[in-house]
């Protein structure tokens, strides 16, 4: 790794600028109209018709293998104690292209960016046909699960969504405790409510988005005789398809047993929130030798998707670049081959090696009662392991070096008042993380890093 | 020639010690720091007697050639001036001099001094009036600069840049600085160096000095036909050409008369010709350049190079609704904090007490400049004026950090190493119950705890009936050493539950 320090700053710099070369190039051709081919002729265009489709088994629908998760929808800067904003000009521009290219999977919950979600979405899509694209969302009753509250709750989308009827409904981020889900979705009858709901017509298909322990997901998975789950959304990567980290259960395990019932499966954190795709250096170099001009994220969305049983990929797509690679990697599919996917995990085994912390930004965790960015912190401390930037001790070669990025990177990526030093312990956090990191002690061990590295202690 | 080498020099100096003011990673500090300690009026206050002398003999050599390249306040003057000149030509003529008015001021200043309300009289006082506009003027536009190219180093993924807090450390100094400079602009754009020569009281004393210096210009009345054009380019205003004489005492050898005089007229020079005016020639010999060059070199000693950072703050945050839901992402609302009132000021560590402190301290900002975690500001009370005072609204006197004692000139904040600091009691923390959110949140903290530098911190029951009652922090003062670090990281707002209470003396734990 200490070898390695030059090359990354330069191997960083040359993919910076090939993506930046990249989305000049697709700009130019998205202006120029009808030249065939663009003035760099190595891009592929980005065809319209080629999108994969996987069938629905029950209803024969044909879904779009890359659905739209609309957890990220780019927001407007505001300033600070007033309302957050979405920019609906730009998620516009996103979900026209991504119908104009076959995506037609929406996938959104009432929770999603700060509650504006389902509004900006519905603000897009209902300049389209409803019945030419597939609409999700969630009964995220986290907070308050009284029956009056979830099935406000249960309204309130079809109002935000201008719709009479929902293509899914999931029971939101079950799997923590059987004692939870208890209480969310069955002492109040949510459940049974549901079911005559999707009985009338109002929900096409009901089913759960899994965050959590085998045994709940067992004790869930069994209610099928008696409620027919149409789908389960789940959690499935190359790294997390082995080797789950936290207590998150093998995503092996879990597809195994849905198919075996034949219930379809959705994907959700495909990527990790970005952590496989920004890998550490070496990392991508590996992916890159084997398929050059395929992208790093690429390798995550084939593999998802050479799985029969996967409905469709949820990604969600804060920026053009990234929906325009995703289609490409599903337009169509191609794939893995049997050697390609053992040579995936084994890249997932050597990812491991990188002491990262398990978030994928999902920003669950927030706002944090006093006032901390949690996600800031923790990717900004991901971005320096994979950069080479977390020293083992201060007698590291590149350690002058890697002080001065961590620190100033990190006053950069966080308000000092919202920085890891004013994390009380409260863990009201913990409760929402997903990914079920211990939020309190890993600010508690950022701190210590950051003091030692801030006073030039020894260590 | 002289002109122009003063030029040079003042000039060098000039933007040495304005980027003392201005620098605030601490690297100039490492090899220009001297310059600050070369002041005259500070160095007077640290006692510092090699300093004082060397510019004595200076003066008595050379004239007041320290106000002409050593003052920055002096040389901000003279460009000033300078946009006069280019403005208006030859509009200078002789004034009489002003002892009375010079000499009441002086004496009303010392007065002042002595009767201790120092900080008021320094209101006049040369380097630390241009500190002042230095620090709350010039400073925030050069950060202003700083933070766009680290707005830029931030996009080219680069860390040689990094942002720096922009904002007004004291209003009362601030609108103070903003006078003198206006004052000062008007008054030497019209008269160039009356201030100098009728309000500065270290213009005064080196006044009396320069009178006797060896080598002085002087007027050739052979070669001299009288035209005026000599005194109608005085700044000083203190060429009498009928008299063929110069009034020494107001004279800052700025060597502009001879090189306007276009007969050659004027020389610098330790003759004596055709002067008029007996000035006694001064003991002094020309070996003494020297020794004097040897006094002026010492300064900058001990002065270590360590870069600290200073944090950014740009922020969009916001407001989350009250919704029956919890919803993910965005901020809690952070309401600033503010200072709370306190008996006694919290004087940073090396000021030994606040008597020492209100009797050396110019108020030049200089160690309000270079504090890298916004701690010092300057105090708006009347005793003590402009002078430093922590407060931990933005951070807390770090433990790696003994900056301001390394920069101070005045021997107010006398030199003390960060180990000496770690066992040099302050000030002490006090906890106030019904602002800690332990109580009134009833939620587990231990952030001053964990973060006190002494461990002068304990968590103890809030009821000690009660074996899972929550903890509340209970302070051993006699540990504590006041640098501040649980009131700034305290999450009650806007009023921490732990503040920090000054104390008049220093010691040593």
């Amino acid at each position: 790794m200490k070898k390695n320090n030059n090359n990354i700053d330069r191997g960083e710099f040359l993919r910076r600028l090939g993506a930046g070369s990249l989305l000049a190039s697709a700009a130019l051709v998205g202006c120029g109209g009808n030249r065939e081919v663009g003035l760099s002729a190595g891009v592929k265009e980005i065809p319209t018709d080629k999108m994969t489709y996987r069938t629905h088994p029950r209803t024969g629908e044909k879904i779009s293998l890359l659905g739209y998760g609309c957890m990220r929808w780019p927001t407007i800067k505001t300033e600070e104690g007033q309302k957050p904003q979405i920019d609906q000009e730009a998620v516009n521009e996103l979900v026209d292209y991504a119908i104009a290219h076959g995506v037609n999977f929406f996938d959104t919950s009432p929770v999603y960016c700060q509650g504006l979600s389902e509004a900006a979405t519905s603000e897009a899509l209902k300049r389209y046909p409803r019945e030419s694209y597939f609409l999700s969302t969630k009964l995220s009753n986290f907070a308050n699960s009284t029956r009056e509250n979830s099935i406000a709750m249960y309204r309130r989308s079809f109002e935000n969504l201008q719709t009479d009827y929902l293509d899914f409904y999931l029971l939101h981020s079950v799997g923590g405790s059987m004692e939870d889900f208890k209480r969310r979705y069955i002492d109040n009858g949510m459940v049974d409510f549901l079911i005559k709901e999707r009985e009338a017509g109002r929900i096409r298909n009901l089913g759960w988005s899994f965050h959590g322990e085998k045994e709940v997901f067992d004790q869930i998975l069994a209610m099928h005789d008696t409620v027919r789950w149409d789908i389960v959304l789940i959690q499935m990567n190359y790294s997390d398809w082995r080797n789950a980290r936290g207590r998150n259960v093998d995503a092996e395990y879990l597809y195994t047993e849905l198919e075996k019932r034949g219930i379809p499966v959705m994907i959700m954190e495909p990527l990790l929130g970005g952590r496989l795709s920004n890998v550490p250096d070496h990392i991508a170099t590996r992916l890159k030798e084997q398929e050059p001009e395929r992208s790093v994220a690429s390798w995550a969305f084939r593999f998802n998707g050479s799985y029969p049983n996967v409905l469709t990929v949820l990604s969600g797509m804060t920026y053009m670049e990234h929906l325009q690679d995703n289609i490409s990697t599903y337009a169509p599919i191609e794939p893995l081959s049997e050697e390609e996917k053992a040579f995936l995990f084994e890249t997932a085994e050597l990812m491991l090696q990188y002491p990262t912390i398990p978030c994928n930004d999902c920003k669950y965790c927030m706002p944090c009662p006093y006032g901390l960015d949690i996600p800031a912190i923790l990717l900004h401390y991901n971005k320096c392991v994979n950069e080479g930037n977390l020293s083992k001790s201060s007698r590291d070669e590149n350690y002058a070096k890697a002080r001065r990025a961590f620190l100033v990177g990190y006053d950069r990526a966080v308000e000092k008042e919202r920085q890891a030093d004013r994390c009380i312990g409260c863990k009201k956090c913990n409760p929402h993380c997903p990914q079920r990191i211990d939020i309190p002690k890993e600010m508690r061990r950022i701190d210590r890093y950051i003091e030692d590295l801030r006073q030039g202690k020894e260590f | 020639m002289l002109r122009k080498l003063r030029i040079i020099f003042a000039a060098i100096f000039f933007s040495l010690i304005t980027l003392l003011f201005l620098d605030f990673t601490g690297t100039i500090h490492a090899w220009a720091g001297w310059m600050a300690k070369i002041q005259f009026l500070p160095a007077v206050l640290a006692l510092n007697a090699g300093v004082v002398v060397g510019l004595v003999i200076l003066t008595l050599l050379f004239g007041r050639i320290y106000c002409s390249v050593i003052c920055p306040l002096g040389v901000m003057q003279d460009i000033f001036a300078w946009g006069g000149g280019r403005h208006k030509k030859n509009r200078f003529k002789f004034r009489p001099a002003k002892p009375v008015i010079r000499w009441t001021i002086f004496v009303i200043f010392c007065l002042t001094l002595a009767l201790g309300f120092g900080s008021l009289a320094l209101i006049i006082a040369p380097y630390s009036a241009y500190g002042r506009i230095a620090q709350n003027i010039l400073a925030p536009i050069w950060q202003w600069g700083n933070n766009l190219l680290a707005y830029f180093a931030e996009r080219a993924d680069s860390y040689a840049f990094y942002s720096t807090d922009v904002w007004i450390r004291g209003l009362g100094t601030f609108v103070i600085a903003v006078i003198t400079l206006l004052t000062l602009a008007v008054w030497s754009w019209y008269r160039g160096r009356q201030y100098c020569n009728t309000v500065c009281p270290v213009g005064t004393i080196l006044g009396v000095l320069s009178r006797f210096s060896l080598l002085k210009p002087v007027i050739n009345r052979e070669k001299c036909i009288n035209c005026n054009l000599c005194a109608r380019n005085c700044k000083s205003s203190c060429i009498d050409v009928k008299r063929h004489a110069i009034d020494y005492s107001r004279c800052v050898v700025c060597m502009d008369c001879i090189d306007v005089c276009n007969k050659g007229a004027i020389s610098y020079t330790w003759r004596r010709e055709a002067t008029q005016t007996a000035d006694t020639q001064g003991s002094a010999s020309q070996q003494q350049t020297e020794q004097n060059k040897a006094e002026q070199g010492k300064g900058g000693e001990g002065i270590s190079r360590s870069t600290f950072i200073v944090t950014a703050g740009i922020l969009t945050a916001s407001a989350v609704k009250a919704q029956e839901m919890k919803l993910d992402g965005g901020y809690a609302t952070l309401a600033d904090k503010i200072a709370p009132p306190r008996r006694n000021a919290i004087l940073p560590a090396g000021s030994l007490a606040a008597r020492n402190m209100a009797a050396r301290c110019t108020g030049c900002q200089l160690c309000v400049a270079v504090c890298p975690s916004q701690v010092l500001r300057p105090s708006a009370s009347l005793t003590n004026f402009m002078q430093p005072h922590l407060s931990f609204e933005k951070g807390y006197c770090r433990p790696e950090c003994n900056k301001c004692s390394e920069v101070c000139p005045a021997g107010a904040i006398k030199p003390i190493s960060v180990v000496e600091k770690s066992s040099t009691q302050i000030g002490h923390a006090v906890w106030v119950k019904k602002n800690c959110v332990v109580v009134t949140d009833d939620v587990d903290c231990d952030n001053c705890q964990r973060h006190c530098p002494s461990a002068a911190i304990t968590m103890v029951a809030l009821d000690p009936k009660d074996e899972k009652s929550r903890k509340i922090p209970a302070i051993n003062t006699s540990l504590c050493i006041g640098c501040g670090a649980c009131e700034a990281l305290c999450p009650a707002r806007p009023f921490s539950a732990i503040y920090v209470e000054g104390h008049l003396s220093h010691k040593t734990i």
